[in-house]
C-alpha cells in the first residue's frame, strides 16, 4: 500500500494542473466568444496587405 | 447561425465563383436579396449600396467572403443605406464622440453591430478594418455582435470605420461599454459560478475516487491506517473546496436569515456544513464513516442548476441589451454661438440645446420644433399609425421617428422631466406589486426548511429516548445523517434545468426568456390583452387592394414619385410596385405630400399627397372611410386614391382562434382611432377591443381584470405600452418595440409571426408541469431515504447513489421538455 504515497500525490496534482489550466483560460477571456472562436479558426489570414499599412496582424489582437 | 453551417460553406462548397451562380438566380451578389424584377437583365445588384460594398469588398481582395458566407433568413439582409445616409452616419450616429483615449496615445471605440449572419462575416468586418492604417486592434465578439476598435491618430478617424462597417451592410451603433456596467457585474456574478463550479468539480471527483477506494473494501480488509490516509486527504481536498465553492450559498443563506427569513439556501448550508464537521471529527477519531464525498458532489450539483439558470437568463438579458442599444443612437447637439454640431449621448444633453434631427432618425429627446417640417412617426408613444405633420412650435417626444426632412428641435425637458421619465416611473411603480409574486420552489423551500430541521431535531430525541444519554453520539450522528441526506440537492436542480431546457428551446425559436419566473407565471395565463399597432399589425402600412381596383398605371406613377421619400405611405406604394423607376426633379413638401415639377416635354404638374395638397375636394368619395390614403393629381385627369392599412401579423387570426380554442380570453386595447381597431378586430377575430386608450387607462384596465380575478399576459410594444406590461401578471413584447417596453416585458419575441404566443405559453405549460412533477419526485425521494436516515442505516455509501441517483431522475425528466418540443 505504500505505493498510495506516490500515486494520490501524483493523481490530485493532475487533477490540479487541469483545473488550473480551466480557471487561466477562464480568466484570459477564452470563453467570451465561443460561437466566434469556432468558426474563426477555419479561415485563413487574407493575403498580407502592405507592411507598413498593418502594425499588428488582425487575427491576433491585443488584448483588451 | 451555426458554426457547422459555416464550415459547409467554406469548404464544402464547389469552387464556383459567387457572382455567377447567384446572378443566375436574380437575386443581389452582396445582400442576397431578390433583385426587383423588371430590372434590366443580367443586373447583379439591388441597389447602388450593395454595387458600392461589392466594389468595396473586392477591391480589398476579400470575394471569398461571398463564397465563405452562409445568410441566415432570420437576420436583417446585409444591405446598406443609400450612400449620402450612410456618409451623414443618419440614423446611427457619428461615433467619434464614444472615442476613448486609451492611455498610450491611441483611441478605444466599442461598436453594436447589427446584421452580422455568420463567421464569414466577423472575418470580413476585422479584415476591411485591419486594412486601415493605424489600427492596432479590430475584434468582433459575434456573440455579443460587438466590435472593439482601437487605432492610433486622429479620434475623429471613428466616423470613417464606423462608415465602413456601414457600407458594408452593416449597422454600427456606437455605445459606451460604462453604461452597460450594470450587466457586467451580472457577468461577473457568473464568472464567479463558473469558477465555483470548476473547483467544486475538482473536488468531487478527486474526493469521490478516494471514497470509491474505501467502499470497495466490502470484505474489511483494508488497513485503518490506509483508511485514515484516504479520509485525511479527502479532507484535505474537500474543506478549502467547500469554503470556496460554498461561498453563493453561504451568502445567501445569511443573507436570508438577517432578514428574518428562510430560503433553499439555508438548509444546504446546515447540511453541507455540518456533513463536513462531522466528517472531520470522524476522521481525527479514525472512525468508519465520513460524508466528504457527499458534502462535496451536493454543492457540484446544485453549482451547475445554479450556473445553468444564470447563463439561460444571461444569454436572454444581453439579447435585449442589444435590441435596446441599437436604438439609442446619439443626439447631435449644434452650438448657437459657434455653430459648431457634435453627438452626445441622449443623457448628456440639456435644457434649452439646440437639437438637430435628420430625416430617418429616432428623436432622442423631448422638444419643441424650432425650424422645418415635416412628417412623424409617432407609433411606438400612442399606436397611432398615421405619420403626424411636424411645424415650428410642434411639441415632440423622444422616442418619435422624424420622417421626411430635417428638423431643429430645443430640448425642453431631460432627464426626470420627459415623458419617457414619467413612464418608467409607472413601469416601476407597477413591477413592485409584481415582486410580491413568489415562485412555487420558494413556497415549497418555505416549508421544507422548518420541516427537516423538525425532523432531524426528532431524531436526535428519539435516539436519545432510545438509546438513553450514554447514546448521545449515535444520536447526534443520525441526526446529522437526516439533514445531509435532506439536503435539497434534487429540489435545487427541479427547477433550473427545467428552466434551461425551456429557455433553449424558446431561444431557438428567437423567444428570448428574461425573467425567472416568466414561465411560472405564462403557464397560469387566463387573459390575453393585445395592443395594436406594432403587436397585432406589424406597424408597416400596406397598399389596400380590397377598397377598390388599383390602376396599375397610376400605381406606376405614383410609386415613381414616392421613390424619392422616405414617408412610411411612400414606403407603402414603392413596396407596392417595386419596379417602378425613380422620377427625377421631385420635390417633397412636408406634412403635405410630393410634387414633380411641370416637365419642358409638355407634361404638367403631377402631385402625390393629401386630399387638400392634390386639390380634392372633401365631399369626393369621403363616405369610403377607414385608413390613411394618398391622392394621385395629374393634369387632365381625374385623381385618383390609394388606401392604405396597417397589416395584421400574417398568423394574427390564427394565433387569436387557437387561443380563444384554448379557452383563453382575448382583449385589444389600442390607442389608436376607433375605426381603425375596430377594423383590425374584427379582422383577427376578436370581440372585445377598446380603443383612444391613454396609457394609464390601458394599466387601469388590466388592474380591473385582476380584480376581477383574471390573470392578465399583456403583449404590447409602444412606450405607452410599457406600464401596462409591467403591471400584467406576465407580458410578452415583440423585438421591434420601443427599448422601455423590452426593458418592462418577461418575454420578447422577435420575426414576424405572432404563433410566438402560442408557442410560448404550449412551453411554459409543459414546462410548469415537469417542475411541479421534479419537486414531486424530489420530495418522494426524501419520503423513502429519510425514515432510513432518521434509523441510523445511512452509510456515506446510501447518501452518495440516492443524491446521484435523484438528481440524474430530475435531469432526465427536464429533458423530456427537450423531446418533446422538438419538432
Amino acid at each position: 500500500m505504500t505505493v498510495l504515497v506516490y500515486l494520490i500525490p501524483i493523481a490530485l496534482c493532475l487533477g490540479f494542473a487541469g483545473l488550473a489550466a480551466f480557471l487561466w483560460a477562464l480568466r484570459s477571456g477564452q470563453f467570451e466568444d465561443l460561437d466566434g472562436a469556432a468558426s474563426r479558426i477555419l479561415f485563413d489570414d487574407p493575403a498580407p496587405p502592405p507592411p507598413a499599412s498593418l502594425p499588428r496582424s488582425p487575427s491576433r489582437p491585443l488584448k483588451g | 447561425m451555426t458554426s457547422a453551417a459555416a464550415v459547409v460553406t467554406a469548404f464544402g462548397a464547389p469552387p464556383v465563383s459567387a457572382p455567377a451562380s447567384a446572378a443566375a438566380d436574380a437575386v443581389c451578389v452582396h445582400c442576397g436579396s431578390a433583385i426587383p424584377a423588371g430590372a434590366a437583365a443580367g443586373r447583379r445588384f439591388c441597389c447602388a449600396g450593395c454595387e458600392a460594398a461589392y466594389s468595396l469588398v473586392s477591391g480589398l481582395g476579400l470575394e471569398q467572403y461571398y463564397a465563405r458566407r452562409t445568410l441566415d433568413p432570420a437576420v436583417r439582409a446585409p444591405t446598406p443605406a443609400d450612400d449620402a445616409a450612410a456618409a451623414a452616419g443618419a440614423p446611427d450616429g457619428d461615433p467619434t464622440g464614444f472615442a476613448v483615449a486609451d492611455g498610450e496615445g491611441g483611441w478605444r471605440l466599442h461598436l453594436m453591430l447589427d446584421g452580422l449572419h455568420c463567421a464569414a462575416c466577423v472575418w470580413l468586418i476585422e479584415s476591411v478594418l485591419s486594412r486601415e492604417s493605424g489600427i492596432t486592434e479590430a475584434r468582433v465578439n459575434l456573440t455579443t455582435r460587438r466590435l472593439r476598435l482601437r487605432w492610433t491618430g486622429e479620434a475623429a478617424r471613428a466616423a470613417h470605420f464606423a462608415g465602413l462597417v456601414r457600407r458594408l451592410g452593416y449597422r454600427a451603433v456606437p455605445f459606451d461599454p460604462a453604461v452597460l456596467a450594470a450587466a457586467g457585474a451580472a457577468s461577473s456574478q457568473d464568472r464567479e459560478l463558473l469558477r465555483a463550479l470548476a473547483v467544486a468539480g475538482f473536488a468531487a471527483a478527486n474526493v469521490m475516487l478516494l471514497s470509491v477506494a474505501i467502499w470497495a473494501d466490502v470484505a474489511g480488509e483494508m488497513g485503518s491506517a490506509t483508511r485514515d490516509l484516504l479520509h485525511w486527504v479527502s479532507a484535505l481536498v474537500a474543506l478549502p473546496a467547500i469554503a470556496y465553492a460554498g461561498r453563493p450559498f453561504f451568502r445567501s443563506a445569511v443573507a436570508a436569515l438577517r432578514a428574518g427569513r428562510t430560503n433553499m439556501d439555508v438548509p444546504i448550508s446546515i447540511g453541507v456544513t455540518l456533513a463536513a464537521a462531522m466528517s472531520v471529527f470522524e476522521t481525527v477519531r479514525s472512525y468508519e464513516h465520513a460524508y466528504f464525498d457527499s458534502a462535496v458532489t451536493l454543492l457540484f450539483f446544485l453549482l451547475v442548476g445554479r450556473y445553468l439558470d444564470a447563463i439561460a437568463r444571461g444569454r436572454a438579458r444581453q439579447t435585449v441589451e442589444h435590441l435596446v442599444g441599437l436604438m439609442a443612437a446619439p443626439v447631435t447637439v449644434l452650438d448657437l454661438r459657434t455653430g459648431a454640431v457634435r453627438q452626445v449621448a441622449p443623457a448628456a444633453v440639456a435644457v434649452g440645446q439646440t437639437v438637430l434631427v435628420a430625416a430617418g432618425e429616432r428623436i432622442g429627446v423631448d422638444g419643441r420644433v424650432l425650424d422645418g417640417r415635416s412628417d412623424l412617426d409617432r407609433s411606438l408613444i400612442d399606436g397611432e399609425t398615421v405619420p403626424a405633420p411636424a411645424a415650428p412650435g410642434t411639441e415632440l417626444f423622444a422616442g418619435t421617428v422624424n420622417l421626411t426632412a430635417p428638423l431643429r428641435v430645443v430640448v425642453t425637458a431631460t432627464g426626470d422631466g420627459t415623458l419617457l421619465a414619467e413612464i418608467v416611473r409607472l413601469v416601476e411603480a407597477a413591477e413592485q406589486g409584481r415582486a410580491r409574486y413568489v415562485v412555487l420552489a420558494d413556497r415549497v423551500a418555505r416549508r421544507y426548511a422548518p420541516a427537516v430541521h423538525l425532523l432531524a431535531l426528532a431524531t436526535f430525541l428519539g435516539h436519545l429516548l432510545i438509546g438513553g444519554a450514554a447514546g448521545w453520539q449515535q444520536a447526534l450522528l443520525a441526526a446529522v445523517a437526516v439533514l445531509i441526506i435532506t439536503c435539497p440537492c434534487a429540489l435545487g436542480l427541479a427547477v433550473p434545468i427545467v428552466q434551461v431546457v425551456a429557455s433553449g428551446r424558446l431561444l431557438r425559436r428567437g423567444i428570448l426568456l428574461k425573467s425567472a419566473t416568466a414561465l411560472e407565471r405564462l403557464a397560469e395565463i387566463d387573459t390575453i390583452v393585445f395592443d395594436k399597432t406594432g403587436t397585432l399589425t406589424l406597424g408597416n402600412l400596406e397598399l389596400r387592394r380590397d377598397a377598390g381596383p388599383v390602376d396599375p398605371d397610376a400605381l406606376r406613377e405614383a410609386a415613381s414619385l414616392a421613390a424619392v421619400s422616405r414617408h412610411p405611405l411612400s414606403s407603402a406604394l414603392r413596396r407596392a410596385c417595386p419596379d417602378a423607376p425613380a422620377a427625377a426633379d421631385v420635390e417633397e413638401c412636408p406634412g403635405e405630400g410630393l410634387r414633380r415639377r411641370a416637365a419642358p416635354d409638355g407634361c404638367g404638374e403631377i402631385r402625390l399627397g393629401s386630399r387638400r395638397f392634390c386639390g380634392v375636394a372633401d365631399a369626393d368619395e369621403n363616405a369610403v372611410g377607414g385608413g390613411p390614403e394618398l391622392w394621385l393629381a395629374r393634369p387632365g385627369r381625374r385623381p385618383v386614391r390609394f388606401v392604405f392599412a396597417d397589416a395584421l401579423r400574417p398568423d394574427a387570426a390564427e394565433t387569436v382562434a387557437a387561443l380563444r380554442a384554448q379557452g383563453k380570453r382575448v382583449l385589444l386595447l389600442s390607442g389608436d382611432r376607433r375605426a381603425v381597431v375596430e377594423a383590425a378586430a374584427a379582422a383577427a377575430g376578436i370581440d372585445e377591443w377598446q380603443a383612444e386608450v391613454p396609457p394609464a387607462g390601458k394599466a387601469a384596465r388590466l388592474a380591473s381584470l385582476a380584480a376581477e380575478g383574471a390573470r392578465v399576459m399583456m403583449v404590447g410594444d409602444g412606450i405607452n405600452d410599457a406600464p401596462s406590461l409591467a403591471a400584467a401578471h406576465v407580458s410578452m413584447s415583440p423585438s421591434t418595440a420601443a427599448a422601455v417596453s423590452q426593458t418592462a416585458a418577461d418575454v420578447v419575441f422577435q420575426g414576424r409571426s405572432l404563433s410566438a404566443v402560442t408557442g410560448t405559453l404550449s412551453i411554459a405549460r409543459l414546462a410548469s408541469r415537469l417542475v411541479v412533477q421534479n419537486i414531486g419526485l424530489a420530495i418522494g425521494y426524501n419520503a423513502f431515504a429519510v425514515p432510513l436516515a432518521m434509523a441510523g442505516y445511512v452509510t456515506p455509501l446510501v447518501a452518495a447513489a440516492a443524491m446521484s441517483s435523484s438528481s440524474l431522475l430530475v435531469v432526465g425528466n427536464a429533458l423530456r421538455l427537450h423531446w418533446r418540443t422538438r419538432s
